[in-house]
């Protein structure tokens, strides 16, 4: 794995923004050869989304040929609540770019057909070639996506019941009401993710310090889930200083004194500006 | 990109690069407009998997509710009060110029007049959407005759009325008819007003109380009849005082109904009202306050001698009074200017006086005076000096500066 330590939330996003910002504009997206992206939600990628709508309006990216796939969704939640993740995909990112509707792709949990919507999500993802980049996040209890702990390391996307941490973890978004928190969700599984042909972690903020210890200092465990990336063969764990606070000094200062290698994927800075057709 | 919404291949237009008025605030937000309405973009995002036809650029600009003027008396030479050759065309052409305040729903305004004139205008006042021909017509305005004789201002005293049962036969006896009605200002304390006001709050017609001599406790208890607004609060009625606040003293009674919010017309033209005075009322009851232009119809010309209802009256610079007195008869202020002059409040409060407070006053704001999902899309584009510069009705641009 690559561990990218940046000092504080600010600057880790901005790492990752340019990340993903390079990897779009070298894959050379177009028409016949969309750029296939996974998306998470949560606090921890607002800051890397503001930078990568600061980088669109700017002219230097267009989203006009990526095919995204969200994580998850809330079983239950009306499409148009606030919390839904369809509403925080549209706030946060899709008004604010040129993506096309079509192109994205967020589960849906007010299907009839939950288990069908998950098989169908699944074919949507082979059909358009597979993951090219799936960018997540880590929950305190180490789980990626609604992976919770106790899920196959080579799950699916399938109806996951959320634990109790979860809960409790989202609750602020309902007005600290936990009986107003949906407690199901539609997910991609962990094998969905690790299929994926990159994977890119983002992990801030001294709450998730312990699960980043427990996801790369310790060994592989359906427990904690994202350890699972410790067999995919590109990952990238992008993340500030507070979040390594759990992890061994000898780690830390070994992925430092890497930064200089890291920096090279996203310096220079590539631009659509200059794309020569 | 091919089209394949699945609501209605209307063309949809986008203004982007503004801040608009939603949720009481100024929001750095696009806005999206369908077939005259406010439309809902995420839905159609998700839903349709729909995209914008058009985009507007209105550089950085402020989109906010077109003005809603429930009290103007005419313009232009236009006299609402005056039986003419051509009332339609009188009142189209006032609706036309308005637009370049940002006005883009009215109530013309009669005032006391005698049956024959109520007769004659009443029927040909006819309800309109507005649109390129001009505001639209939200209904009339009807200040007077049942009103008090102390307290009549610039309203000719030969034909003021009293209630004689009080109740609609006296109200259908005097104006003929209340098709076209949408609010009718009277003086509570007329003997059986009460029965007035109910009948009239029955008809859906919204009752103000104004003109008027009443105490604190009349105007409560019109209030509990039915009553919702103030007629330019302070002006043609009882000053202010501490020991009996009369009709101002609505603002922060304690005795009225509830679930009912009272609204006051306040005149922002700097001399009807003395700023300080005009902060006092919106500082006691913000919610309810309501801008109105009065205007009389030397609004739009030049100073001199013109006609209001049945008399003369005078302009000179921004004063307008009954001729040979110093009487104030209505003023020349246009709606955009009030917004400007109504300084000591927030940029939004301003602009929700003239847009969604008149829509709330009239029970219309589920359509009218915000740019909520769903709603007319009637609004204006102003810059940071709250100058208009461009004015929609129904999504389509009519007027631009």
């Amino acid at each position: 794995m690559r561990l990218v330590i940046l000092d504080d939330y600010d600057l880790a996003s901005e790492w990752a923004a340019k990340y993903i910002r390079n990897r779009i504009i070298q894959f050379r997206p177009s028409a016949d050869k969309y750029f296939t992206l996974g998306l998470p939600t949560g606090s921890t990628p607002l800051g890397c989304y503001r930078k990568l709508i600061e980088y669109h309006k700017s002219g230097d990216l267009s989203f006009k040929y990526v095919k995204t796939f969200n994580m998850d969704e809330y079983v239950g939640l009306p499409r148009d609540h606030p919390e839904s993740y369809h509403s925080y995909m549209w706030n946060n990112f899709f008004k604010h770019i040129d993506i096309e509707p079509q192109n994205t792709h967020i589960l849906d949990g007010n299907a009839a057909d939950l288990q069908a919507e998950c098989e169908t999500f699944e074919q949507i993802i082979t059909a358009a070639g597979g993951i090219e980049l799936f960018v997540g996040g880590i929950g305190p209890d180490g789980h990626i996506a609604f992976n919770e702990p106790g899920s196959s390391l080579v799950s699916r996307t399938r109806v996951k019941t959320l634990a109790k941490d979860t809960i409790v973890a989202n609750a602020r978004f309902f007005g600290n009401d936990l009986s107003k928190v949906p407690t199901m969700t539609l997910t991609v599984g962990v094998g969905t993710v690790m299929d994926a042909r990159e994977v890119m972690i983002l992990i801030t903020g001294a709450h998730k310090a312990f699960a980043l210890y427990k996801a790369i200092e310790e060994g592989v465990n359906h427990m904690w889930t994202v350890s699972a990336f410790q067999q995919h063969p590109r990952t990238i764990f992008v993340c500030d200083e507070d979040a390594t606070l759990e992890l061994r000094v000898k780690t830390v200062k070994y992925f430092k004194g890497l930064m200089h290698v890291h920096n090279q994927l996203v310096d220079p800075m590539h631009s659509m500006k200059h794309y020569k057709d | 990109m091919p089209s394949n919404k699945s609501v209605s291949d209307a063309p949809i237009t986008q203004f982007v690069n503004c801040r608009i008025l939603r949720d009481h605030s100024l929001q750095r937000e696009d806005l999206w407009v369908r077939e005259g309405k406010i439309l809902n973009p995420e839905k159609l995002f998700f839903d349709e998997q729909g995209f914008a036809d058009h985009k507007v650029d209105c550089g950085n600009k402020i989109i906010a509710p077109g003005f809603i003027d429930v009290q103007i008396n005419g313009g232009y030479g236009v006299d609402f009060s005056q039986v003419t050759s051509d009332i339609k065309g009188g009142v189209a052409l006032v609706a036309r110029r308005i637009l370049e305040h940002g006005v883009t729903s009215f109530c013309p305004t009669l005032v006391t007049s005698p049956p024959a004139i109520y007769k004659q205008v009443i029927p040909e006042v006819t309800l309109t959407d507005g649109g390129e021909e001009g505001a639209g017509v939200l209904g009339l305005h009807l200040e007077g005759p049942f009103i008090s004789l102390e307290k009549r201002g610039a309203h000719p005293p030969q034909f003021l009325c009293s209630f004689e049962e009080g109740g609609m036969p006296d109200l259908l006896k005097i104006y003929g008819e209340l098709e076209n009605v949408a609010i009718v200002t009277m003086a509570p304390e007329l003997a059986n007003s009460g029965q007035a006001i109910r009948d009239l709050v029955r008809r859906g017609i919204t009752v103000s109380l104004g003109h008027s001599m009443a105490d604190l406790s009349k105007a409560e208890e019109a209030v509990q009849h039915g009553a919702t607004f103030i007629t330019h609060l302070f002006n043609a009625m009882l000053p202010f005082h501490h020991r009996d606040p009369g009709i101002v003293g609505l603002l922060t009674s304690d005795r009225l109904p509830a679930d009912r919010t009272v609204y006051y017309g306040m005149i922002a033209d700097g001399i009807h009202t003395h700023p300080a005075a005009l902060r006092i009322a919106h500082r006691a009851h913000p919610a309810g306050l309501v801008l109105v232009t009065d205007a009389v119809p030397a609004m739009g010309l030049p100073a001199g001698r013109h006609t209001l209802g049945q008399q003369d009256i005078h302009i000179e610079g921004l004063h307008a009074c009954v001729a040979g007195t110093t009487t104030l008869s209505g003023s020349i202020a246009t709606m955009d200017m009030s917004v400007c002059v109504f300084g000591g409040c927030t940029v939004e409060e301003a602009l929700e006086a003239a847009s969604l407070h008149p829509a709330q006053l009239l029970g219309i704001s589920h359509r009218k005076g915000t740019l909520d999902y769903g709603t007319d899309a009637d609004f204006v584009i102003l810059d940071d000096t709250l100058t208009v510069r461009e004015t929609y009705i129904a999504g389509h641009l009519v007027w631009r500066k």
